[in-house]
């Protein structure tokens, strides 16, 4: 301690008081605080929920984030504009493809280029098979969460054959970092697109399964209907996005209604949404959007127009100046990136706006009246990934 | 109370000796069958995966070492447990299931005591492991654990009732409370005035099995009804603080109940150490009988670990529902309709 000066000491002391606040028990008069992690089973990863209890009732829950935060805003400001892709790959880890293409079309709308034909359709692809690999294990883990513990077995069984077609093309099976400015890393290998196809039967069929075994099971539906309902106006006001927010009734796709970039347009497709805004609404709408993906794959996969990957863009990528803000509707809900450029190597400022973060600010007003639980089911449902979260 | 424990002893009961290894085999050997056979294969298959592979031939020493690295583990009391309750715990939860194998009959001889009132003692004796998994949520002086312990409590209370009340229907169909008489009664017994394979209570009784079988899947708190433990919930419910060689005594307790109360179930329903086509008195049965039973018992118990693997699990509320409107009525109506049916027919 002798090196240490003052300062560094009285830091030290105010971070241990932060934390100590953090961990103080309140019991009430009428009841107790359970304390649902950070390390807990059911949280994914070092999210934690202090609930206050009554019997088995929840009188309040508050969700406290930040135990896996590492600094990615502040991070891609050191990196080069093509180093990023390798970070922010790391935030949504399921479906990691999909971190990279709004960052990159953030920075190709300030360069001004734009990807050739083919590197969107294979953009598109891509995006759509990550969706899958992460929606996939949402509907096994949903089923995990309500106490059934063979789907996510079947999830983890078929996720594998969607993560080795999206392997063979970018050599990465988690953390693909295949999007460049301008366009794709490679091209398709050969026989790629018939071997998608089957992989995508595969999924079809796993979601039969999944419909068959867990959205039709009597348990399932008795622990999840009328559980955890947010009317359309509220899962809006809260800034909920993607199937969350389709589940409350809400009709809105930044695929089809603010897209940017990607080819959405090109194909006939259909936004789901289910009025209901309870637990089992979100797994409905999952699960009619892994289908969906399948069918949007299916129909790309016939009309990949040919010509070159890779736009021109120069050796040394510099940014000019400029803020750019593209969101695209990522597998969790809409995800965006806020850049700011000062003309140099690395970008000045990104914001990242992940979806997670905004689905888990519903949790206080949710985890209300509400069984303990009910609390894993909601929270299950509302699906987060603690990367997403924190970032 | 003389009555109810008026042995009769036949040859291989006189010796201390014999009768402990038997015992402790009767219970161990259906629980290490049911873990490798069942948690790590049979479910195993059902999920896609191959399960232990590694330990010995297809993985079938796996339950050795687990054990080994249980017995290795360190013990480890919770810093403001009750030091004594929470280690009684799981020998209280364990001393149910041993009384519980005392009176199944594997044979006619083959058995360990005789009693004349045997279905009502284990039913009786079955609710003490209630006690013993209420000391460990309460001595851990854990949250999750307590809240596990209320709730295993509230379960298995609730569903004793429909498990009690659908033994009645067989209890009434067999006329006695005697394990050893309701196996005789099944063999037999006739259906409509046919006695080709005696009368399985299965076939008269099947409301009571169907009660039965759901009151035990919740007395076993084997998923759906597995809330004591919900894993995703409450870490591992009662369990949470154990480890070492108490986490496995509590572990064998769980399986080798579930071994016991399929014996039940297969003495009740399906006529025990009796197969149909060998004369009921045969001294053959006190060869073939224990085998015959440990087969009906392993069939029963693949139901309740198929059920487990494939539902997803109530919530408390929904669960009390289930047992006091939907399975208590259903089975004094099965008692009511057997009672008709017995003084009818």
């Amino acid at each position: 301690m002798s090196t240490t000066t003052e300062n560094e000491q009285l830091a030290y002391i105010a971070s241990q008081a932060a934390d100590a606040r953090v961990n103080v028990e309140v019991e009430t008069d009428e009841g107790m605080t359970l304390n649902l992690g950070p390390q807990h089973p059911a949280t994914h990863g070092t999210l934690r929920i202090i609930a206050k209890l009554d019997g088995e009732k929840v009188v309040t829950a508050e969700p406290i984030m930040g135990y896996m935060h590492r600094g990615y805003e502040k991070l891609t400001e050191v990196r080069t504009y093509p180093q990023v892709t390798t970070l922010i790959n790391r935030i949504d880890w399921l479906g990691s493809f999909a971190n990279e293409v709004p960052f990159i079309l953030a920075a190709e709308q300030l360069m001004e280029v734009e990807a050739p034909p083919r590197a969107q359709w294979i953009r598109t692809i891509l995006f759509e098979l990550s969706r899958i690999a992460n929606v996939c294990l949402f509907l096994g883990d949903m089923a995990v969460q309500v106490g059934a513990t063979t789907p996510v077995f079947y999830a983890f069984r078929d996720r594998e054959f969607v993560l080795n077609q999206i392997e063979r093309v970018t050599g990465g099976r988690f953390h693909p970092n295949f999007d460049r400015i301008g366009g794709l890393k490679d091209d398709l290998p050969k026989g790629w697109i018939e071997e998608t196809r089957g992989a995508l039967e595969r999924m079809k069929s796993f979601c039969d399964e999944m419909e068959e075994l867990v959205l039709g099971n009597e348990i399932f539906q008795a622990r999840t209907r009328n559980i955890g309902v947010i009317p359309g106006d509220v899962a809006l006001s809260y800034g909920l996005s993607g199937a969350n927010l389709r589940a409350s009734g809400v009709d809105w796709d930044i695929r089809r209604d603010a897209n940017v970039g990607l080819v959405y347009d090109q194909v006939d497709w259909k936004v789901w949404t289910h009025p209901d805004g309870d637990s089992f609404a979100r797994f409905w709408v999952r699960l009619q959007e892994t289908r969906e993906a399948c069918n949007i794959i299916d129909q790309l996969l016939g009309s990949i127009p040919s010509g070159p990957i890779m736009a021109k863009v120069p050796r040394i990528i510099k940014v000019p100046a400029g803020e750019a803000y593209v969101a695209t509707e990522n597998p969790l809900g809409e995800m965006g990136y806020y850049v700011v450029s000062k003309g140099d190597l690395t970008p000045f400022r990104v914001k990242i706006r992940s979806a997670s973060f905004s689905n888990m600010s519903i949790t206080p007003w949710i985890l209300k009246d509400v069984f303990v639980p009910d609390i894993i089911s909601i929270l299950a449902s509302l699906y987060f990934i603690l990367g997403d979260i924190d970032r | 109370m003389i009555e109810l424990l008026a042995l009769n002893p036949s040859w291989w009961q006189e010796t201390f000796l014999i009768k402990v290894p038997i015992g402790l085999l009767a219970v161990l050997l259906p629980a290490g069958t049911i873990v490798y056979l069942y948690l790590f294969k049979a479910i195993s298959f059902m999920q896609s995966r191959l399960g232990p592979m590694e330990a010995g031939p297809y993985g079938s020493l796996q339950l050795l070492a687990e054990v080994g690295k249980w017995i290795q583990k360190e013990d480890i009391f919770p810093s403001k447990a009750d030091k004594f309750v929470f280690a009684a715990a799981p020998f209280v939860v364990l001393m149910s299931t041993f009384l519980l194998v005392v009176v199944i009959p594997a044979g006619p001889d083959a058995l360990f005591v005789d009693l004349d009132a045997g279905i009502y003692l284990a039913m009786a004796v079955s609710s003490v492991s209630v006690i013993g998994i209420l000391m460990a949520g309460w001595s851990s002086a854990n949250k999750y654990s307590l809240l596990g312990g209320i709730r295993a409590a509230g379960q298995l209370i609730a569903y004793e009732l429909p498990l009690i009340l659908a033994v009645v229907g067989v209890v009434i169909q067999a006329g006695t409370m005697n394990m050893q008489g309701i196996v005789l009664a099944q063999a037999e017994g006739e259906i409509l005035g046919w006695g080709g394979i005696g009368n399985p209570f299965i076939l008269t009784q099947f409301i009571g099995f169907f009660i039965f079988m759901i009151a035990v899947q919740a007395e076993l708190t084997q998923a759906p009804f597995d809330m004591p433990v919900a894993e995703s919930e409450l870490v591992t419910g009662y369990l949470t603080e154990y480890s070492g060689i108490r986490f496995l005594l509590f572990f064998i307790g769980e399986f080798a109940s579930a071994g016991v109360f399929s014996a039940i179930a297969a003495v009740l329903f399906f006529g025990g150490w009796y197969v149909p086509g060998i004369d009921a008195g045969s001294q053959v049965f006190n060869v073939i009988g224990p085998l015959v039973l440990a087969t009906k018992t392993m069939l029963i118990a693949f139901l309740i670990f198929w059920f487990r693997f494939t539902f997803p699990r109530f919530r408390e509320d929904q669960l009390q529902r289930l047992a006091w409107k939907f399975l208590i009525p259903l089975s004094l109506a099965n008692i009511a309709i057997t009672g008709v049916l017995k003084v009818a027919v």
